[in-house]
């Protein structure tokens, strides 16, 4: 074995194009590690952890860290790195015109309708969307580990401009039919979603997918999505008081092509609930609120009840796989999510029936799990979306390796009942998500059957393919189900017929 | 009832700017959608906090528009020349230099060589080199940058009681700006020279140029009104000035404007046709001459953005040989300062890199106004002297348009489809791409006496830029709070 490392001061990629790059060298013959990497801190514990000896250096420089056969050569595994690195920058390689290195000198020659996308490192990330602000254009911050003082700092300005600010932590919006950040491909409609949760809009979006071509199918016509406008999960914390949420829904009431708007969000702050409900029923444009928490209604339930103001029954939700559940195989439930608003949900459907969850996101202060210890002697429920878990490194929907882990770790533990997952689909998501996840549980019913059942969100349209997604699951040994709701209430299920056994 | 299909994205779609995980440009982009991506790179390391608060000040954006408009709003006239004895109110023993504040004992050569050859120039020594001691006592002499006296100095920038200033005026305010004569090139007292010959023509200056150009300044004047030098550069930039390191159509401007009542009120002043003539062809035969009424004109433009709570805006460049200091528009006088580099460019004669000191003068006021290095497009014919091609010059004035807050419609470049030039230097956005004004210039020997030895490109030290954010964070309204 052999290692090189060398700092490359001024070069610089994004975590995920990283990662890629990092794949992409370590598949090079030869190479028996690879990490190619920022040289943040998080960073730097990595490279140290596997070994690797690294100057000193600054977070802008960019890490190139090889592991070779004694017999490989160097030349051919860093021309691997350049090439994997080489079409991250379109345009840089034109002199001429360089690209904008700023969203607000990106957008000094926009259209008046242009939106900005903010994606970079959260402590970067509200001077790029003031830039989109200042210029007068909506910005959706994408970012996370943004501080709650600059969310409303930004949130105050753009009230002040009648500009509209999704985000931060705003993993989805779907503006005139084209996706920003994970978006579903959806069917068009009249209905407008404002969601501070960005796995609870995808929820809704394909359960009102799948509903509206049920009904097309039956030459029923009408049920489809305009706009989903994110907001931001803290946006109805009491902290932020919904400034973003007051102002999608101004414009959806706005908007003559709108006929119904449906608010998301996860459990906000009850005085927060109470104004944005007076605020609701003052719009001309009616409003169904789909707030979760102890008490409320699931998002499936919410779905109906939207169907049911539009004068439509709720279709069957679909489920497939059903013929592989056996029985719980131990007394406890384990649930493993990438959408914190789908763990959310099924943390809240799950208290009811079992009592307290422990969780990474805890729906009460006690129950709280340490992100380094997330299996424990009791219910859990882990989002792997979280904050916590994603500082320095991309979102499981890009790359799911920490949560394929806890996977195998959950199934081997003799207590685990019952495996609750999800799945997420949609632009932005992986291009093949279940080629990993479906392996993952292949192996680990292989040495203990556990159920496991899989809410996979998602439409027929999107780029990933729906059916082709379930079916992967389905013939790894899963249970497939398109409403979280109807998974949670299904696992559930097993896990109190071993009880009553 | 429409077929259901996709929404396709088309004419009626966003565009979208992406700043970030290219990952996500290429969902857009996948989706038949407009995408424009931002090369972002992380900020100048440690400022992500600073950055933050700046840009969440709410005061800033409607500051830094305020601080634009009244750059933009400028126009600069030349009203009178007069020695700094009477504008400035400079007495004996008391010495204006260019860049931040600096005493004798950190002063670097050129700097040392024009403070000797002043004060031999004001007969406070018999010979420059007895100066020297003059200075160590520091007893009945003072030092105070031009900048403080609303005034601007080229190269070590020393100006003396007995020197004759232009006066430049914003006829709407009626502020003032100053800056002195222009000597030529070579061996200059401004370089840093101080030789016989530099006294000989700067006594000359004093005794014919001055009165001169005074006489015929006032004639134009009364009969025209004074003279529009913001409009003189609207066109020199047109015609291949960068008005930093190349002034030649602006000094044939001048002249143009000047020559006839300087023929005319020549005699009056008591001056005969020999005189005039001289006159006449030491500024037609020195292409800088312009480059005196460009630096006060810029600041006195500039001066208008100073002190607006919040702006972020750079309202000053300087350097003294020694250091590097800037001023910002939310800090008031406040100098941030770090060590001057050396310009990298072509060498006189077989000088040297050796031979060069740090960068020195207040003529970057001309880059923080928008032209010189940042309107390097403009000027092809001088790229080779300062080191760059013709296509770095247009990448380097499109550069500066990332890190400036607008575009000057005066001042446009031709090749660039007359887009006007960068303007107002903001602090947060060089402190967020890492790109450094480009500032043309002109190198002074290291060695006092010696004069020009070449002339380059340089930047302004990096650290000056977090220094000036950090004081713009601590000063916005939530900060200690």
């Amino acid at each position: 074995m052999k290692d090189h490392v060398e700092l490359r001061p001024g070069a610089y990629a994004d975590s995920v194009t990283l990662l890629q790059v990092s794949r992409a060298v370590q598949a090079t013959p030869g190479v028996v590690a690879a990490q190619v990497a920022m040289a943040t801190g998080l960073n730097l514990e990595v490279l140290a952890g596997m070994g690797f000896d690294v100057p000193g250096s600054s977070p802008n420089d960019m890490v190139v860290a090889l592991r070779l056969d004694d017999d490989a050569e160097l030349g051919a595994a860093l021309a691997a790195v350049d090439a994997a690195l080489v079409p991250t920058r379109p345009g840089s390689g034109d002199s001429r015109v360089a690209p904008p290195r700023t969203t607000g000198s990106a957008l000094r020659h926009a259209g008046p309708g242009a939106v900005a996308l903010v994606s970079v490192p959260g402590a970067s990330a509200t001077v790029e969307a003031m830039d989109a602000l200042e210029s007068g254009h909506d910005v959706m911050v994408f970012s996370d580990n943004v501080p709650v003082a600059e969310e409303v700092a930004l949130k105050t300005y753009a009230a002040t401009r009648g500009a509209l600010v999704m985000g931060p932590d705003c993993g989805t919006a779907v503006i005139d039919g084209v996706g920003l950040g994970f978006a579903n491909t959806v069917r068009p409609g009249r209905i407008g979603l404002v969601a501070a949760s960005g796995t609870g809009c995808q929820q809704l979006l394909a359960l009102l997918h799948h509903a509206g071509e049920e009904l097309a199918a039956h030459g029923t016509d009408g049920v489809g999505v305009r706009h989903a406008l994110g907001v931001g999960g803290r946006d109805l914390s009491a902290a932020v008081g919904g400034l973003a949420t007051r102002e999608a829904l101004r414009r959806l009431d706005a908007d003559a092509d709108v006929d119904l708007v449906v608010v998301v969000s996860k459990p906000p702050a009850s005085e927060v609930a109470d104004a944005l409900a007076t605020e609701a029923d003052a719009l001309g444009t009616p409003v169904e609120l789909g707030l979760l928490g102890p008490g409320q209604r699931d998002l499936t339930a919410v779905a109906e009840a939207v169907l049911a103001r539009l004068g439509h029954d709720a279709p069957q939700w679909p489920v497939a796989g059903a013929h592989n559940t056996g029985a719980a195989t131990g007394p406890l439930l384990r649930g493993l999510f990438v959408g914190g608003t789908l763990c959310d949900e099924s943390m809240l459907m799950a208290t009811e029936a079992l009592g307290p969850i422990r969780s990474n996101i805890p729906l009460a202060d006690d129950l709280a799990l340490a992100p380094d210890e997330l299996l424990v002697g009791a219910h859990t429920m882990v989002d792997f979306g979280d904050d916590a878990l994603t500082q320095g490194r991309a979102h499981p929907m890009i790359d799911p390796t920490l949560r394929n882990e806890q996977l195998a770790r959950a199934a081997a533990d003799p207590a685990t009942g019952v495996l609750l997952l999800d799945l997420v689909l949609g632009h932005g998501a992986e291009p093949d998500p279940a080629a990993g996840l479906a392996p993952a549980i292949a192996a680990a019913r292989a040495d203990r059957p556990v159920p496991v059942v899989v809410s996979l969100v998602g439409t027929d349209l999107d780029p990933q393919g729906l059916t082709a997604q379930r079916d992967a699951l389905v013939a790894a040994g899963a249970e497939v189900h398109l409403s979280n709701a109807a998974a949670t209430r299904r696992a559930l299920d097993l896990l109190s017929q071993l009880e009553a056994s | 009832m429409s077929e259901p299909t996709v929404v396709t994205p088309g004419a009626t779609g966003p565009t979208v700017v992406t700043c970030g995980a290219d990952m996500l440009a290429e969902a857009v982009a996948g989706q038949a959608v407009g995408v424009e991506r931002v090369d972002w790179r992380p900020p100048m390391p440690g400022t992500e906090a600073d950055l933050a608060a700046v840009a969440t000040d709410p005061r800033r954006p409607d500051a830094n528009r305020r601080a634009v408009e009244a750059v933009l709003g400028v126009t600069a006239t030349l009203v009178d020349v007069a020695p700094a004895s009477e504008v400035l109110g400079l007495e004996p023993g008391q010495f204006l230099h260019a860049g931040p504040p600096i005493g004798w004992d950190r002063a670097s050569g050129p700097l040392r060589g024009a403070l000797m050859g002043g004060a031999a120039l004001e007969g406070l020594v018999a010979d420059p080199e007895d100066a020297v001691a003059l200075f160590e006592s520091g007893s009945s002499v003072s030092l105070e940058p031009c900048h403080h006296r609303s005034a601007v100095g080229p190269m070590a920038g020393v100006v003396t009681p007995s020197m004759w200033m232009w006066v430049l005026e914003d006829g709407t305010t009626g502020r003032r700006t100053y800056c002195s004569l222009n000597e030529g090139l070579g061996k200059v007292l401004r370089y840093g020279a101080y030789g016989p010959e530099v006294l000989a023509r700067l006594r000359w200056m004093g005794e014919v140029l001055g009165p001169l150009l005074q006489a015929s300044t006032r004639a134009v004047v009364a009969e025209s009104g004074p003279v529009d030098v913001t409009g003189i550069l609207t066109q020199m930039l047109q015609m291949g000035d960068e008005a930093h390191n190349r002034n030649r159509a602006g000094t044939l401007m001048l002249l143009r404007d000047l020559a006839p009542a300087m023929v005319a009120s020549g005699a009056d002043a008591g001056f005969d046709g020999s005189d005039v003539a001289q006159a006449l062809r030491f500024v037609g035969g020195n292409d800088h001459f312009f480059l005196n009424l460009a630096m006060p004109a810029c600041k006195l433009a500039l001066d208008a953005g100073r002190d607006i709570p919040g702006s972020t805006m750079v309202v000053a460049m300087a350097r003294n040989g020694t250091d590097f200091g800037i001023q910002v528009s939310g800090t008031g006088d406040e100098w941030f300062t770090g060590p001057a580099q050396v310009a990298e460019g072509l060498f006189l004669g077989d000088y040297g890199p050796d031979d060069a000191n740090a960068d020195i003068g207040d003529s970057a006021i001309t880059e923080t106004a928008g032209i010189g290095g940042f309107a390097m497009a403009t000027a092809p014919a001088i790229v080779r002297l300062v080191g760059g091609s013709v296509p770095d010059a247009l990448a380097t004035t499109r550069r500066m348009h990332e890190i400036t807050l607008a575009e000057n419609p005066r001042w446009s470049v031709p090749v660039l489809e007359f887009q006007g030039t960068p303007t107002g230097i903001d602090v947060s956005k060089v402190c967020r791409t890492g790109i450094l004004p480009q500032i043309n210039t002109g190198m002074a020997g290291r060695v006092a006496g010696v004069g020009q030895v070449g002339a380059g490109l340089v930047t302004p030290p990096a650290e000056i830029f977090p220094q000036s954010l950090a004081a713009l964070a601590a000063r916005t309204p939530g900060a200690g709070a």
